[in-house]
């Protein structure tokens, strides 16, 4: 079954089995705006939760992608090189940052599900 | 990002404030104005609708101001390297104000009344400057000529190879107006000045027009479908991809005329004479070469360079900084300036842009990025 959370920065983390994949959400890309170049870790990089771990730059800035959790990344999304503004299209499916596998599986029930994203999002703009 | 201004700094607001708003604008402080960074259209298409089309830029923070005084054109000549003397009724010229060391205080437009009269220059300066500039110009030219800000008036940007077709449609004549040329011209029942002149690279108009039609006229503009609102984003990055210095950025007190490339600003007159502040430094920057010196670098990657970015060698020795720098959607890829040592200024020269740790290579290319397409006359 696939459980997916939240991060206060926008980052999602879908978690299938052991596998994670990692994204940043609808509304980051449409803060960002035009995503024009984006940096993915390499397979076999360790991330630590709330570290930096991928680049995403609009025409305006770069902005960091965090670690929404410990482990080890097992793919980075390399289709992103030539087409970043998938990112922009496609942010929860093709537009995928990178797959990793947890330290800790328990560690992301610390993390926002759908309901309190969305929660969170009505605050932010509110 | 090159947006924020100090808290301290109370928030004005330009007459198109409301339409900005109306427009969708998402607004950000710059140099102490609330301005639209972008409109609903995003920084990338509103970049390309410019360069395609027409797009409208609310550029009211800018200072415009009148100089007068008996022969104001001799006494500013003592404040700017730009020949003056020789700039025709009508004409506008790109200058700089200078420190006593020859360090850039600003750069600006000065134009010469279309009458021809000799006691009164057109100034406009950068918004985040104004206040310095007029404070230095009056203390120079204390007694000799008085500083009318023209805050009555804001200015619209109406820029891309359609804004004359656009423009005309008010103002039939201003298609025939050639690059750096302006004339007074009545725009929906008020006095305005249009300027052929802009800060994208593209052919285009400046308009200055009283605070209480500026909205309105600007609507008008957007209604024509040739036009869109563009902002402060897509300022950015066209003025970049045209190789125009951003003041701040890439122009700052410590640094001159010579150092920034902008050496043909300078009258053949002024390089033979001096005269201005710091021309010592300048004419000897000018003979010898500067020390350092502001090029185009051109990233082989696809990684972005930002301002601050150091620039080494290959070997890895750093030889300058990045000061404006990002994707250029004309390009369709990275474009950088910076500042670098005289040795590695000539074009082709291979160099490295240190981003996020990692040396990314870049090679040094001559400006602009995209080419200028500024009315010249009829061919």
């Amino acid at each position: 079954m696939t459980n997916v959370r939240y991060t206060k920065d926008h980052e999602w983390i879908s978690v299938d089995d052991d596998v994670a994949t990692v994204g940043i959400t609808d509304y980051a890309q449409s803060q960002l705006g035009d995503i024009v170049f984006v940096e993915v870790p390499e397979g076999g990089k360790s991330v630590s939760k709330g570290v930096e771990a991928a680049v995403v730059e609009s025409v305006k800035a770069a902005s960091e992608v965090y670690a929404p959790a410990t482990g080890t990344v097992t793919e980075g999304n390399g289709a992103l090189g030539d087409a970043p503004d998938t990112v922009n299209t496609d942010p929860a499916g093709e537009g995928w940052f990178f797959k990793m596998t947890l330290a800790d599986a328990a560690e992301i029930d610390g993390l926002m599900d759908q309901a309190a994203y969305d929660t969170y999002l009505k605050e932010l703009d509110a | 990002m090159p947006y924020t201004a100090p808290a301290e700094v109370p928030l004005t607001t330009t007459p198109l404030d409301a339409l900005h708003r109306t427009l969708g604008g998402k607004m950000v402080t710059f140099a102490g104005y609330s301005m639209p960074v972008q409109f609903p259209l995003g920084v990338l298409r509103e970049h390309l609708h410019t360069r395609k089309a027409a797009g409208l830029f609310d550029v009211s923070h800018m200072g415009q101001a009148d100089l007068v005084g008996d022969n104001i054109a001799v006494a500013l000549e003592e404040l700017v390297p730009g020949e003056l003397l020789a700039l025709k009724p009508g004409r506008i010229r790109y200058t700089q104000l200078l420190n006593e060391n020859g360090g850039i205080v600003d750069d600006l437009m000065v134009a010469r009344p279309v009458n021809g009269a000799s006691d009164r220059l057109h100034l406009v300066v950068n918004a985040a400057r104004k206040d310095k500039d007029y404070a230095l110009i009056k203390s120079i030219l204390n007694g000799r000529m008085i500083l009318e800000r023209k805050d009555t008036h804001a200015l619209l940007a109406l820029q891309g190879p359609k804004a004359a077709g656009v423009l005309a449609t008010f103002d039939s004549g201003c298609t025939e107006m050639p690059f750096m040329s302006f004339r007074p011209v009545m725009l929906a029942g008020a006095d305005c000045v249009v300027s052929r002149c802009g800060y994208t690279g593209e052919d285009g108009f400046e308009i200055s027009i009283p605070t209480a039609s500026a909205a309105a006229f600007a609507q008008e503009l957007i209604d024509h479908p040739d036009v869109e609102p563009i902002g402060l984003g897509a300022r950015d990055s066209l003025r970049l991809e045209s190789g125009l210095c951003l003041y701040g950025h890439d122009l700052d007190e410590d640094t001159s005329p010579i150092e920034a490339d902008l050496t043909w600003s300078i009258g053949k007159r002024r390089r033979a004479e001096g005269g201005f502040p710091g021309d010592e430094r300048i004419l000897r920057e000018l003979n010898e070469g500067p020390p350092r010196q502001r090029v185009g670098l051109k990233p082989l990657g696809r990684a972005p360079a930002r301002e601050g970015t150091i620039i080494e060698t290959p070997e890895g020795q750093a030889v300058g900084a990045v000061t404006s720098g990002g994707f250029g959607p004309s390009v369709g890829g990275p474009v950088a300036m910076g500042y670098v040592a005289k040795t590695y200024a000539a074009s082709g020269t291979c160099l490295h842009l240190i981003v996020r740790g990692k040396a990314m290579e870049a090679e040094v290319v001559a400006m602009p990025f995209f080419p200028h397409r500024y009315f010249r006359g009829v061919q």
